[in-house]
C-alpha cells in the first residue's frame, strides 16, 4: 500500500468531508448563511473586532488547504479561472470585517456621546502631494508585484478549441453570473436572465433616491441605517457572493449539486417531481374537497389549457376569442398562484408598512415606498421560491403557457 | 564634478521646460505641482484627511482605475498578435503562449479583469457601507452602477476571444438569455403575439439573441461583433463614464466625510 492510500483512508478527514458535503448542500449552507449573517449582525458586538475576523480568515484558509488533500476538491478550487472566486471569498471576508468593525466602533463612540472616528480628521486637510501619492504609489506597486506573480504562477487556461458540436457538461457562464445561472434553477429564463437582471440593475441606481435616511452619510454605521444596511449584506453577501461560490464549486454536470468533495459525476440522475402550486389545488386538495362535499365539481382535476396565440395584425376575432377562453381557462386552472402572488405583490407593502417598514411608510412618499417595497418583495421571492422548492418540490407559482413563474 | 552636473541638469531649459515647478518643497509649489500636471489634477490639491486613509477607502475605487489601465495596456500589447477570426483567434492564442517574448501578457490581462470585476464589488460595498451615495453624491453612485455593469460587459465579451470550448460555450450559456427576452427574444414569452397575418415579426433570424451575436448561431460574426465590443467600444464607454464619476467626485465635494 501506498501512503498516499493511507492518508486518504484517514477516518477523521473522511468524517470531515462527509460532513463538509452535507453543510454544502445548498438547503443547509443557505438557510446556514442567512442565518449566519443575521446572527453576526444581532451579536455585531462580540463579533466583528480584529480577532474574531482573523479567526474566520484562519478558519476559511485551514478548511481550503485541508481540503486539498482531497483530489476531487483540488479539481475544482485549483482551475484557473476559479481562484479569482477563492480571493473573493477572503476578500469578502475581510472588507465585511473591515466595515463592520467600523461601524461598531462608531456605534459604541455613539453611546459615548462622541462622534464617529472619521469626524476627528474630516475638517483637517491632508496635501495631495506627497501624501495622498504616496499611499497610492505604493498601492499601485503592491497590485503590480502581486499581479506579476500570479501571472507568472498561474497559467490563462486555453482548453481544446472550440467546437459547437461537443457540449461540455456543465456548461457554465462567467463566474461574476453564476448566481444568476444559479437563479435558472428556481426561475424560467426570461425572468433569470432578463428581467431579474434588470431589476436588479435599475434597484441599485433607486437606492439613493429611496434610502432618504440623512444617518450615516460619510462614515461606516450600521445601528444608524440598520434597515438599508442589513437589505444590502443580504442582497449581497447571500445572493450574488455566496450563488457565485455555490455555482462555482458546488453545481457539476447537469447542474446537479455536488459537495466540494464528490467526484463530478456526469451519470448522476437526480429525479426532477416538481410541481406547480395549481396542481396541489386541483390534484391534491380539492379531489379532497370533493370528498367531503360530495360536489362533483371539485374533481374535475386539473383544467386543461391550450397554448393559443391570438392574430392581432390583422385582427382575427376567432383566434382571438380562442385566446380568450385559454386565459379565462389559465385562470382558472391558475388562480390559487396568481392570488397568492398578487397579494404577496399588493398586500405585501401595505404588510410591511405596519411592521418592519412602519418608519419608511411614514416618511417616504407614496412613490418612493412603492418602490421600496417592491425591490424589497422582489428580493425576497427568490429565497420565497428557493425554500417552497426545498419543502414542496414546487415549480410554478403559476404556470400559463406564455409565461411561467 | 558630480554637483556640477546636477546643477546643470536641473538648470537647463530642457528640464525646466519639462518641469515648470521644481522641487515642491513648499506648498505653493504643491499645489502647483499638482495643478500643472494633467494626470495629477485629477484630484484637488488638498484632500479631507479621513477620506484619505487607507481604512476608509480600502483603495478600492483607485485600485480599479488602476486595473483598468494594466488591462488598456496589456490589451493593447495583445491586440498586436491576435486576429478576431475563427481561423485565427485559437492559433494566436497558442502563439502567444508559446511564441511571444516576454509570453505573461495574456496572464496579466486575464487576471487583471477578473482582479477588476471583484475589486468593483468590493468599491460599491465599501461605498455603499459608508452611506457615500447619500445627497450630494447619489447621481455618482448611478455612474458607478452603470460602470459596474460596463464592467461585466468589458469582461464577457473578452471571454469569448480565445476562441476555445471555455469561451464558446460560457458565451452560449450567457447569449442564449438574450433569446429569452420577452417579445424581443425568439423563445421568450409573448415574442409568437408579435406576427402580422401570421408571418412572425421576432423569429431566431431578428431577435435580440441575433443582434448580440450577429447570426443564428455563435460564429465568426460574433467573434467580430464582441471584439469591436470589447476593445473599442466599451472601453471607450467606461472610459467617458470613469472621467464624469472622477469629476462628480470633487464637484461633490470630494471623498465624503461625516458631516
Ligand atoms: C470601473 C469602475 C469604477 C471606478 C474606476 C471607480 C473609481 C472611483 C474612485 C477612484 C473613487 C474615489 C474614492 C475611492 O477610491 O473609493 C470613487 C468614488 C466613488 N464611487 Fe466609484 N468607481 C467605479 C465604480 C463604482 C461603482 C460600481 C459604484 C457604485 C455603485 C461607485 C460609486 C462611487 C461613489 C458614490 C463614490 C464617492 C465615494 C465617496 O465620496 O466616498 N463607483 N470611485
Amino acid at each position: 500500500m501506498t501512503e498516499h492510500a493511507v492518508v486518504h483512508a484517514n477516518p477523521a478527514f473522511e468524517a470531515f468531508k462527509a460532513i463538509a458535503n452535507m453543510l454544502a448542500d445548498p438547503r443547509a449552507s443557505f438557510l446556514g448563511a442567512v442565518g449566519g449573517l443575521i446572527l453576526m449582525l444581532r451579536f455585531r458586538r462580540y463579533v466583528f473586532n480584529w480577532y474574531v475576523g482573523a479567526f474566520v480568515l484562519i478558519v476559511e484558509a485551514v478548511v481550503i488547504l485541508a481540503g486539498m488533500m482531497d483530489p476531487n476538491f483540488k479539481l475544482i478550487i485549483g482551475k484557473p479561472d476559479n481562484v479569482p472566486i477563492t480571493i473573493m471569498l477572503f476578500l469578502s471576508t475581510i472588507t465585511l470585517w473591515l466595515a463592520m468593525t467600523q461601524a461598531v466602533n462608531n456605534e459604541r463612540r455613539a453611546e459615548q456621546k462622541l462622534p464617529p472616528e472619521e469626524k476627528e480628521t474630516s475638517n483637517q486637510k491632508t496635501w495631495v502631494w506627497p501624501d495622498l501619492l504616496y499611499i497610492e504609489f505604493i498601492a499601485l506597486i503592491l497590485c503590480t508585484v502581486a499581479l506579476i506573480l500570479w501571472a507568472v504562477y498561474l497559467r490563462a487556461p486555453l482548453e481544446e478549441p472550440a467546437n459547437p458540436s461537443a457540449t461540455p457538461n456543465p456548461s457554465k457562464a462567467p463566474w461574476y453570473f453564476l448566481g444568476l445561472q444559479e437563479m435558472l434553477v428556481y426561475y424560467d429564463p426570461w425572468y433569470a436572465g432578463v428581467v431579474l437582471p434588470l431589476i436588479i440593475i435599475m434597484g441599485l441606481m433607486a437606492i439613493p433616491y429611496i434610502d432618504t435616511n440623512p444617518k450615516g452619510n460619510g462614515y461606516y454605521s450600521f445601528a444608524e441605517r440598520k434597515f438599508s444596511v442589513s437589505m444590502f449584506l443580504f442582497g449581497y453577501l447571500a445572493l450574488w457572493v455566496f450563488m457565485i461560490i455555490t455555482g462555482t464549486f458546488l453545481r457539476g454536470p447537469g447542474w446537479n449539486f455536488f459537495g466540494p468533495f464528490e467526484y463530478w459525476d456526469p451519470h448522476k440522475v437526480v429525479a426532477l417531481n416538481n410541481v406547480n402550486v395549481s396542481d396541489y389545488v386541483w390534484v391534491v386538495l380539492f379531489p379532497k374537497l370533493g370528498d367531503l362535499t360530495g360536489i362533483a365539481w371539485f374533481k374535475q382535476g386539473l383544467p386543461p389549457v391550450q397554448n393559443v396565440v391570438p392574430a392581432l395584425i390583422p385582427p382575427d376575432m376567432a383566434s382571438i376569442r380562442a385566446f380568450g377562453h385559454e386565459l379565462f381557462m389559465a385562470w382558472k386552472r391558475e388562480f390559487a398562484g396568481i392570488i397568492f402572488i398578487g397579494l404577496y405583490f399588493l398586500a405585501g407593502p401595505w404588510v410591511m408598512g405596519k411592521t418592519f417598514l412602519k418608519s419608511y411608510f411614514k416618511s417616504l412618499d407614496f412613490g418612493r415606498y412603492s418602490l421600496l417595497a417592491f425591490l424589497v418583495l422582489t428580493m425576497g421571492t427568490l429565497p420565497l421560491k428557493m425554500v417552497c422548492r426545498w419543502l414542496f418540490d414546487l415549480k410554478y407559482f403559476i404556470d400559463t403557457p406564455w409565461i411561467k413563474f | 564634478m558630480l554637483g556640477k552636473l546636477k546643477n546643470s541638469v536641473m538648470d537647463s531649459q530642457v528640464k525646466k521646460s519639462i518641469f515648470r515647478v521644481g522641487i515642491p518643497n513648499t506648498d505653493r509649489k504643491r499645489v502647483l505641482i499638482v495643478l500643472g500636471n494633467v494626470f495629477l489634477h485629477l484630484h484637488p490639491t488638498k484632500v479631507r484627511t479621513s477620506g484619505v486613509k487607507l481604512r476608509y477607502t480600502w483603495c478600492a475605487g483607485g485600485l480599479s482605475f488602476f486595473l483598468f489601465l494594466v488591462l488598456t495596456l496589456t490589451g493593447v500589447l495583445l491586440m498586436f498578435y491576435y486576429r478576431p477570426t475563427v481561423e485565427g483567434a485559437y492559433v494566436d492564442m497558442l502563439d502567444i503562449r508559446s511564441q511571444v517574448p516576454f509570453g505573461i501578457m495574456r496572464e496579466l490581462h486575464r487576471w487583471s479583469a477578473h482582479a477588476m470585476v471583484i475589486m468593483v464589488m468590493i468599491h460599491m460595498f465599501r461605498v455603499f457601507m459608508t452611506g457615500s451615495y447619500k445627497p450630494p453624491r447619489e447621481f455618482n453612485w448611478v455612474i458607478g452602477v452603470i460602470l459596474l455593469v460596463l464592467t461585466f460587459l468589458l469582461s464577457f465579451t473578452g471571454y469569448l476571444l480565445p476562441w476555445d470550448q471555455l469561451a464558446i460555450w460560457a458565451i452560449t450559456v450567457g447569449s442564449n438569455m438574450a433569446k429569452a427576452h420577452p417579445f424581443v427574444g425568439a423563445a421568450g414569452p409573448f415574442a409568437d403575439f408579435l406576427q402580422i397575418g401570421g408571418v412572425p415579426l421576432v423569429h431566431p433570424g431578428d431577435d435580440a439573441r441575433f443582434m448580440l451575436i450577429g447570426a443564428k448561431e455563435l460564429g465568426g460574426t460574433t467573434l467580430l461583433r464582441f471584439y469591436v465590443l470589447h476593445c473599442v467600444a466599451i472601453p471607450l464607454g467606461a472610459a467617458v463614464l470613469m472621467a464624469i464619476h472622477f469629476w462628480r467626485i470633487r464637484k461633490d465635494g470630494g471623498i465624503s466625510g461625516p458631516l
